[in-house]
């Protein structure tokens, strides 16, 4: 182009030409720009997250005396020296009677232990905002000059539920809460969903019926998920009368939600199954039955198996609905049913949001994080799954 | 022969009882979508006969917990319309400007990284971007307008407008690059040898050619924006607020719908019940967003021939 010189002999000079090849290269990197800003947004939010979060790693402990007498089994502030009471943790403080009631034998003895430590004196070992009154600190200043204050591995964080008390509040029973309520809405959403694609893909005569379940599912799938919630609050609670707040009930919600991904996907799956297979089968003698079951359905497997597992991300990342439904309840004890109230990862994370306690906000990140986590893995299971056992006809 | 004949007979009832298996299945999708609609809509009906259907779509205010409630929900649509209009301002330019780059000028290679990475955007659940836009975006938004010297709420309608773009990017990116690598390259080709730039390619041939899919993508967009819940639910105000102000707290119909189901008040009194009522007018823009952008992807796709996208 350079070439073509400003010459009136030349009959290709395009005085606007260097214009617009400028032009060309700004709407260029225009689009590249962009492409870098949302990547770039992705990344400020993980590095957001993973800073925002690693504290709650660790969690302070502090080293006391504990005494185990009469006074302490009735009341737990006498257990400890008065000036530590306001630097542990209350939760633990409270178990101290409990503890002594269950374990006769410990009446009467002392014993030197590290003793989860009180929100705001963790915040203060972390150099977060803290509230600690003048005397408190003093005390906590010496403690820490003689070494008995320490931060740990928090492992409360994944062995205990929800509590009142940030220090001592963990993400369990939210964990337990997810795993019953994806259980139920796998368990739901599987079999009707992979049901619905074969009848639709394999059985199905084009017609105004099949017509309308395909663009009722694809309108399904565009329906806002509060939407849900409002189906699973009126049907599942006020008309069929479930357990408010439980898993059966917050499960039976996701399914409906996870159904059109697993049909979508399942149908494409199955129609990725060459139509010889089936020719094949039909011409041995097979019944239609017998063609799908034992030929394109097991073909068509590892494509279903992605497709639900991306479903089931999908739903446990879910809130909204499951808010409606009343999955935000206060639970510091794992559930051990689906009648019973529970809640799940993304409700229990909401909640700590929501929380005036600085506290809460390393709790939450971490919250994420581990639910994350999760969600990648899941994530990267089916891609791993689709390219093992991805077949080319 | 005989018991050939009646193991055959048995095997054609089988195959009855599984076709109707099966179709019972495909109608439980139907039955949520009525279930879905018609508990929505006796609620509603029940709320509009407490309260004037009139002054539900015109009125200006909602005071839900006091004694001669009101309900105008127009505060509330006009904070949805402006949160959504704020997140289509971010994801329409960048999520199309992503999908022109990673198709037209990204190596193929380079695509199959791209795209995926994008598609987290949309696999993050909508509850970590509302506690992202709530703590770290909100509180840097308070920060920049004071140092302009403008007073920013810690609930405004900028902060979840702009994270529920940042939610809503791959969504358009996604749609918009399959349609506009499914533009034929003949076109592009044609274009180029004509001596069209590059850009000029792309603004005047590939993007018109594509121009139903995007809509259809930008219509997916909005519908996305209008029922998203988390988010505003985190980051943006409870106060219905007509207002231009970016920097105000504003409300949307989906916090409402919350708010309304999550409080303490009797399942049958007009504050519980208006939830109903929101929820009924967000179904049904959804819906015609949902449909019209299906409408424009046939379109598209009946254009080209094409069988999947």
């Amino acid at each position: 182009m350079s070439k073509i010189k400003k010459n009136k002999k030349n009959v290709f000079y395009d005085p606007s030409l260097k214009r617009r090849h400028f032009k060309s290269k700004l709407f260029k990197y225009f689009t590249l720009s962009s492409l870098i800003v949302s990547l770039a947004f992705l990344a400020i939010f993980f590095i957001d997250m993973v800073v925002k979060g690693s504290s709650a790693v660790q969690q302070t402990y502090v080293q006391v005396e504990v005494s185990y007498n009469e006074q302490s089994a009735e009341n737990y502030r006498d257990a400890v020296d008065k000036k530590y009471l306001e630097l542990l943790s209350r939760a633990v403080l409270r178990e101290i009677p409990m503890q002594i009631k269950k374990n006769p034998s410990l009446l009467g003895t002392t014993k030197v232990a590290w003793m989860l430590a009180d929100d705001q004196v963790d915040m203060y070992m972390k150099e977060y905002y803290y509230k600690i009154s003048n005397k408190d600190l003093a005390t906590l200043t010496e403690l820490i000059e003689n070494g008995r204050v320490e931060k740990k591995f928090n492992t409360i964080f994944f062995t205990h539920g929800d509590s009142k008390t940030p220090e001592y509040s963990g993400i369990l029973s939210a964990m337990i809460g997810t795993i019953l309520t994806l259980a139920v809405a796998m368990f739901v959403a599987f079999p009707i969903g992979v049901a619905t694609a074969v009848y639709l893909e394999e059985f199905s005569e084009q017609n105004a019926w099949s017509e309308f379940l395909e663009v009722n599912i694809n309108n399904l799938a565009a329906i806002p998920s509060i939407l849900f919630g409002l189906l699973g609050l009126a049907i599942f609670i006020n008309l069929f009368g479930f357990p408010r707040s439980s898993a059966l009930v917050g499960g039976l919600t996701l399914a409906l939600m996870t159904l059109p991904i697993i049909v979508v996907s399942s149908r494409a799956a199955l129609r990725s199954v060459p139509a010889t297979i089936r020719q094949a089968g039909y011409g041995l003698g097979l019944t239609k039955v017998q063609v799908v079951k034992d030929h394109v359905l097991p073909l068509a497997f590892p494509g279903i198996m992605t497709g639900s597992i991306i479903g089931l991300a999908h739903a446990m990342g879910e809130t909204a609905p499951l808010i409606i439904v009343g999955m935000i309840a206060f639970i510091p004890d794992s559930p051990t049913s689906v009648m019973e109230a529970a809640t799940v990862m993304p409700a229990q994370i909401f909640t700590w949001a929501g929380m005036p306690e600085r506290a809460y906000i390393e709790r939450t990140a971490a919250g994420i994080l581990v639910l994350l986590t999760v969600l990648i893995s899941l994530n990267a299971m089916a891609v791993y799954l689709r390219k093992k056992f991805e077949v080319k006809w | 022969m005989a018991t050939f004949e009646s193991k055959h007979r048995y095997a054609h009832l089988q195959e009855d009882v599984i076709k109707y298996l099966l179709i019972l299945a495909a109608t439980i999708s139907i039955l949520t979508t009525f279930g879905i609609l018609f508990s929505i809509v006796f609620e509603a009906i029940e709320f509009f006969q407490l309260r004037s259907f009139v002054y539900f779509f015109t009125g200006t205010e909602w005071t839900p917990g006091v004694e001669n409630s009101k309900f105008g929900a127009l505060p509330i649509f006009a904070g949805t319309f402006m949160i959504t209009a704020i997140a289509m301002a971010v994801a329409l330019p960048i999520g199309l400007g992503s999908a022109i780059y990673m198709s037209e000028y990204a190596s193929k290679n380079q695509r199959t990284i791209l795209k995926p990475l994008l598609e987290i955007l949309a696999g993050i659940p909508t509850v970590v971007y509302g506690f992202f836009a709530a703590i770290t975006v909100a509180p840097f938004i308070v920060k920049i307008s004071a140092a302009v010297g403008l007073e920013a709420s810690f609930n405004s309608a900028l902060a979840s407008g702009v994270v529920m773009g940042i939610m809503i990017i791959p969504y358009i990116s996604s749609l918009s690059d399959d349609v506009i690598t499914a533009v034929p390259d003949s076109l592009r080709k044609g274009s180029l040898a004509l001596g069209m730039t590059k850009s000029e390619t792309i603004r005047d041939i590939v993007i018109p050619s594509a121009l139903p899919g995007i809509i259809s993508a930008t219509l997916l967009g909005i519908s996305k924006a209008l029922g998203e819940t988390m988010i505003v639910v985190m980051a943006a105000g409870l106060r219905p607020n007509l207002s231009w102000n970016l920097l105000e707290d504003m409300t949307t119909v989906t916090v409402r719908i919350v708010d309304a189901l999550t409080g303490d008040q009797a399942f049958n009194s007009p504050a519980t019940l208006s939830a109903f009522a929101l929820g009924l007018a967000l179904f049904f823009v959804t819906l015609v967003l949902n449909v019209v952008s299906v409408r424009m992807i046939k379109k598209f796709k009946e254009k080209y021939k094409m069988s999947s996208l």
